[in-house]
């Protein structure tokens, strides 16, 4: 096996058995930060399908987090608990949004891309901030979603397991995208759009059913999100935090099945190790920690083009 | 006469002040190699960029495979049949030999919206490619990548996904471009081969490989057409040799 199949079977195993692993060593916080991972590991996979097979940064990822989540939020603020209404409207929402801002930003390349997915995210999260009914700038609380005897997400262990089983399903699917025929055609169109034009392939409807795939796996990471904090809000949604998305995907490795999990698994564990690591340092330093993440990231940039899943590839 | 594949009705293209395209009318019969030749300068980019649908002529009309095409898009002509290739190469780099053939055949084998099935498995394309590359002598490269290929064999490449699906006409613009003299002569021998095929429309500054192919030759000067004929005549047609050919043949 590579080692980078073992790293990765590795880390599932882990993964797997997380709840475990925190209830014996009685570190339940730690399953709340592993949670936290999972679910942006989704969203990271969902990126990547874009940014890295097809090649397209779009920097207004986390719109859909909020999109997902706002679509819970909102239903149970009026009064609908029920998961079974409350995810399939959230999904229709985040692929009606992908879809509208696929179809408009796609006419875009390069920096204007950038800058348009970043401005239909903004939009979103304004309009959030304005819904005064529901809470504006200090957002919703909620009450989980229920599956009335199915499962309860009130359940910690419960909770993380249904979130890893999504992303698992979740790199499943990119992992057969990646290798398919629309896998190919959106990867090609990375490589040489107008090559993939004058083979015949109409390359914007690809790359617009490629944006809708990842917006709906973007939504259920915000679906889950409201779910795992039972609290929406706008911040979930800033471009901050579709820069920390971008981040993830980098760092892990673009274009790689995996990558985007380690990605997440490092954003986290370092934001969680050099904060305590800094303040230990100096009292309130931590919140400084990316004063260290910064230069990780450039180095990452600068030696490991490929972001950690290349490093893996290079041992082998 | 047979009916044409290609033609072109007083098609007129301006930029700005400059008449890049003045009613050219042209036409490719099934099986012909028509060469387009002529300055630079003359336009001949503009009429070819019309013809694939890049560029969107300001009056005149295309037909092609006896439909009107001239508002159609570039992508949608490729699957009528359309094929091209490009004056400066344009290959998938990243992509091995085989997969550039590859994905050229599926994009004339239905939709590509299927999300599961690995491609990679799929011996019937992979098959299919390898035929493509053997019919244009790459067989041998078929897993190098694309970008690792000299200039000669990536100029095999192109003509190999231009084929791919089966085209009822081949642009070629400036196959010939950046190659040595025995690269040329194996292209000219390629072509050839090739014309029982498809029809093709040859643009070329190569004059001994326009005049070893073509059946028959347009000049192209100013964006106008100043000449259209056999290639002995054209060779012989004294405003031709003034205009273009004269410096060389005197």
């Amino acid at each position: 096996m590579k080692p980078g199949t073992i790293v990765a079977a590795a880390l599932l195993i882990i993964l797997a058995a997380l709840p475990l692993l925190t209830q014996a060593f009685d570190q339940r916080y730690l399953l709340s930060v592993g949670t936290r991972i999972v679910i942006w590991s989704i969203a990271a996979v969902s990126l990547n399908m874009i940014l890295g097979y097809g090649g397209l940064v779009s920097f207004g990822h986390a719109a859909f987090f909020g999109i997902g989540g706002y679509a819970v939020g909102i239903l149970s603020a009026e009064g609908i608990q029920s998961g079974w209404v409350q995810w399939p409207v959230a999904l229709g929402a985040s692929i009606l949004w992908a879809a509208l801002v696929g179809a408009l930003s796609l006419r875009t390349r390069g920096v204007y891309f950038i800058m348009i997915t970043l401005a239909f995210a903004q939009l979103v999260y304004y309009l959030a901030s304005g819904l005064a009914g529901y809470g504006g700038d200090d957002g919703l609380n909620i009450s989980r979603s229920r599956f009335s005897g199915l499962i309860d997400l009130r359940d910690k262990a419960t909770f993380y397991w249904l979130c890893f089983a999504l992303l698992c399903a979740t790199l499943w699917f990119c992992g057969r995208l990646a290798n398919s025929r629309f896998g190919y055609v959106l990867r090609g169109a990375k490589s040489n759009e107008l090559r993939m034009m004058a083979l015949g392939f109409p390359v914007f409807r690809y790359r617009l059913v490629a944006c809708i795939i990842a917006g709906a796996f973007g939504g259920l990471a915000g679906i889950l999100l409201a779910n795992e904090g039972a609290y929406v809000s706008p911040a979930m949604m800033s471009w901050v935090k579709s820069g920390d998305l971008i981040v993830i995907v980098v760092l892990g490795g673009i274009g790689t099945l995996f990558g985007p999990l380690y990605g997440a698994i490092a954003f986290f564990a370092l934001e969680e190790m050099l904060k305590p690591l800094l303040d230990l340092v100096h009292k309130g330093w931590g919140e400084y920690w990316q004063i260290v993440f910064g230069p990780l990231l450039v180095l990452v940039a600068l030696y490991a083009r490929g972001g950690m899943a290349s490093l893996l590839k290079a041992r082998g | 006469m047979s009916e044409p594949l290609l033609s072109t009705d007083r098609l007129v293209k301006r930029f700005g002040g400059l008449l890049a395209t003045d009613n050219v009318t042209i036409d490719v019969r099934p099986g012909e190699i028509h060469a387009l030749i002529g300055p630079n300068g003359a336009g001949k980019t503009t009429l070819v960029g019309q013809l694939t649908g890049n560029l969107t002529p300001d009056s005149g009309t295309i037909h092609f495979a006896g439909r009107d095409v001239t508002r159609l898009p570039a992508d949608a002509r490729v699957r009528l049949g359309l094929g091209r290739s490009f004056q400066i190469t344009s290959v998938l780099r990243e992509f091995s030999a085989l997969e550039n053939v590859a994905l050229a055949m599926q994009a004339h084998d239905g939709h590509s919206f299927r999300f599961l099935a690995d491609v990679r498995k799929n011996t019937a394309r992979t098959d299919a490619a390898r035929r493509g590359l053997a019919a244009v002598g790459l067989e041998p490269r078929a897993t190098a990548a694309a970008a690792a290929l000299s200039h000669g064999e990536q100029r095999q490449l192109e003509i190999a996904m231009a084929l791919a699906g089966a085209p009822k006409l081949l642009l070629l613009d400036e196959p010939m471009a950046g190659m040595g003299a025995e690269e040329s002569q194996r292209m000219v021998e390629l072509l050839r081969g090739l014309k029982r095929q498809c029809g093709m429309l040859l643009i070329e500054h190569d004059m001994d490989a326009v005049f070893a192919l073509a059946d028959r030759i347009t000049v192209l000067v100013y964006g106008r057409v100043l000449a259209s004929g056999a290639p002995d005549a054209i060779r012989a047609d004294p405003e031709v040799r003034q205009a273009y050919l004269g410096e060389e043949t005197g």
